[in-house]
C-alpha cells in the first residue's frame, strides 16, 4: 500500500492498559505506518488515528519519550535509540509487535 | 425533581454519587477512568449536563475528559498545556532556579455563564483558559509573569494552582491561590494580577509577612458577598472583608488551625466549615476524632460537628478540594477522605452519614444541585 508516494506497512502495536482504556482499543492494534518503520513513524500514525494519545507517549512539543515509558520489540529495548532508527524487519513486516510499556513501579 | 449529584475524584478513578432532594438514598456509579488519578471534576453552572474532568498519570501525563450528558458518556478533549513564551524559572525547594514544567491540572473551574469556557489551575503554577469546551488551552500568562514569579516555591505537594474563584458580580475579577506562593487577584479578566497576602503570617518563611511565599491551602467565597473571602492556610484560618486587600485571623477556638478544606454555607454567608488536622507533620485528625468545625459568626467561634462521624481511631486526611456544599433549601455539606469515605450532611452539618465508605483515596469532591 502507498500514500502520497510513500509505502505503508501494517504494523502491530501493543499498548499499556491505561492507554488501551483511553483509546478504547484492545491490547494489540494494527496501524498503517509510512516506511521506513521507525518509532517516530509508528507514533505519528498512532496519534493520527487515536488523537487522544497525543502527549501520553511522547511530549507534545519536544516529542521526547515520556520518562516512565519504554519501547521494546523482538526482545530488544529501543527506548534510548534515535526515534528515526529503523525498527527490526520483523516489526515492519507485521510479524512482531512494537511494545509500548509503562514502567512497573509502586506497591 | 430536585437532587444532588456529587462528583468525586480519587487516586484510582472518578465516581458520581446521585440522590434526590432528600439526600438519604444514594446511587454510586461504576468507576470512571479506572486506574487514573482524578484530581478534580466539576460541572458547568451554566449547563449542568456538562462536566469537566482532570485525569492524570505520572506515566501517561494529562488528559481532560468532558461529558455533555451528565456523565453518561465521556470524550477526551485537549490536553496540550504549553506555557506562553520562554517559561523561565521559579525557585526549587532548595532556593535554586528551576525551569517551569507542566505536570498536571489540579483544578478545573467552568465559567459561571458560558459552558464553553473553563479555567484550569496547573502544576507548575499557572492558569490556563479554554474557550472551546476544553479542545484548546491558552495560558493567562500575566499571572506567572508577575514580578514575583521567579521567587515562587513549591509546597510539599508541588507548586500547584489549586483554587480558582470567579466573582459573580464582576466578570473581570477572579481570585486564585497557589501553594506556596499565596493568593492573587485579577480585575481585568486575567491580564494582570496582584498578590493579596497582606495580613498572612507564615513563620516558616524568612520574612513571615512577605508579599508572596505563603502556603495557602484553600479559599472560599459566598456568591452573594464576593468581597468576603475565607482562607485555610497551612496554619491559620483567615478572613478578608475587602476582596483580599487585607486578612485577619479567625482561627479562634479551633483545636488546631492547620487543615486543608474550607467552605461556606450556601444560604448563610457567615457560616463556615473547616476540618482541623493535627499538624503539617502528621496530617491526621486530632485525638483520632473526625470533626467538622462550623462557625456561624464568620469565624473565631467554632463548634465541633460530630454526629455520624467517627469519634475514635480515625486517622484519615481531608484534602484541599475535597469539600463542597449544595444549594438545596437545607444546605447539604459533603467531604471526602483519604480513607475513601464520602460523608454527607443534608442539614448543614448537624448530622452526617457516609454515602460510600470504601473508595480509593479521595482527592476532590464537588456537588451539583439539580432542580
Amino acid at each position: 500500500m502507498s500514500v502520497q508516494g510513500g509505502v505503508l506497512r501494517t504494523v502491530r502495536v501493543k499498548l499499556p492498559y491505561h492507554l488501551q482504556m483511553l483509546a478504547r482499543v484492545e491490547t494489540e492494534i494494527e496501524i498503517d505506518v509510512c516506511e521506513p518503520v521507525t518509532v517516530r513513524h509508528v507514533l505519528d500514525a498512532l496519534e493520527n488515528r487515536y488523537p487522544m494519545l497525543r502527549g501520553t507517549i511522547r511530549d507534545h512539543v519536544t516529542q521526547e519519550r515520556r520518562p516512565f515509558l519504554r519501547f521494546f520489540a523482538c526482545e530488544e529495548d529501543f527506548s534510548l535509540d534515535s526515534p528515526d532508527a529503523p525498527l527490526p524487519d520483523a516489526v515492519a513486516r507485521g510479524e512482531e509487535p512494537l511494545l509500548i510499556l509503562g514502567a512497573i513501579a509502586g506497591g | 425533581m430536585s437532587g444532588a449529584r456529587v462528583l468525586v475524584g480519587t487516586k484510582k478513578g472518578a465516581f458520581i454519587l446521585s440522590s434526590d432532594g432528600k439526600r438519604k438514598d444514594w446511587q454510586v456509579s461504576e468507576p470512571l477512568f479506572t486506574g487514573w488519578e482524578i484530581y478534580h471534576m466539576k460541572g458547568s453552572p451554566a449547563d449542568p449536563n456538562r462536566i469537566y474532568v482532570s485525569q492524570t498519570s505520572g506515566w501517561f501525563g494529562q488528559q481532560i475528559q468532558r461529558s455533555d450528558d451528565a456523565g453518561a458518556t465521556w470524550a477526551p478533549v485537549g490536553n496540550k498545556f504549553t506555557y506562553e513564551g520562554v517559561p523561565g524559572t521559579h525557585q526549587w525547594y532548595d532556593g535554586t532556579p528551576h525551569p517551569w514544567e507542566f505536570k498536571r491540572v489540579w483544578h478545573l473551574e467552568p465559567s459561571l455563564a458560558d459552558p464553553e469556557t473553563v479555567y484550569a489551575g496547573v502544576e507548575d503554577a499557572a492558569l490556563f483558559k479554554s474557550s472551546d469546551a476544553g479542545a484548546t488551552w491558552e495560558e493567562l500568562a500575566g499571572l506567572r509573569g508577575h514580578d514575583t514569579g521567579p521567587h515562587w516555591q513549591p509546597g510539599a505537594g508541588g507548586m500547584c494552582l489549586h483554587t480558582i474563584i470567579q466573582d459573580p458580580t464582576n466578570p473581570g475579577r477572579m481570585y486564585i491561590a497557589i501553594s506556596a506562593a499565596g493568593a492573587f487577584r485579577t480585575d481585568d479578566g486575567g491580564k494582570s494580577w496582584k498578590p493579596i497576602n497582606k495580613g498572612l503570617v507564615s513563620n516558616f518563611m524568612p520574612d513571615p509577612t512577605a508579599e508572596v511565599g505563603h502556603c495557602v491551602h484553600h479559599v472560599a467565597m459566598h456568591r452573594e458577598r464576593p468581597d468576603v473571602l475565607f482562607m485555610q492556610k497551612h496554619w491559620d484560618v483567615m478572613r478578608s472583608d475587602n476582596a483580599g486587600e487585607s486578612w485577619r485571623e479567625v482561627s479562634g477556638n479551633l483545636p488546631t488551625d492547620f487543615g486543608f478544606v474550607i467552605d461556606v454555607h450556601a444560604h448563610e454567608p457567615e457560616t463556615l466549615y473547616v476540618v482541623p488536622i493535627k499538624s503539617d507533620s502528621e496530617h491526621i485528625p486530632p485525638e483520632g476524632k473526625l470533626r467538622v468545625y462550623r462557625s456561624r459568626t464568620g469565624g473565631n467561634e467554632w463548634e465541633p460537628l460530630t454526629k455520624g462521624l467517627p469519634q475514635k481511631d480515625c486517622y484519615v486526611n481531608v484534602l484541599r478540594d475535597a469539600m463542597a456544599v449544595d444549594s438545596l433549601d437545607s444546605c447539604g455539606v459533603y467531604f471526602g477522605t483519604t480513607g475513601g469515605q464520602v460523608y454527607a450532611s443534608a442539614d448543614a452539618g448537624d448530622n452526617w452519614t457516609p454515602i460510600v465508605r470504601d473508595l480509593p483515596a479521595v482527592l476532590s469532591v464537588e456537588v451539583q444541585t439539580l432542580s
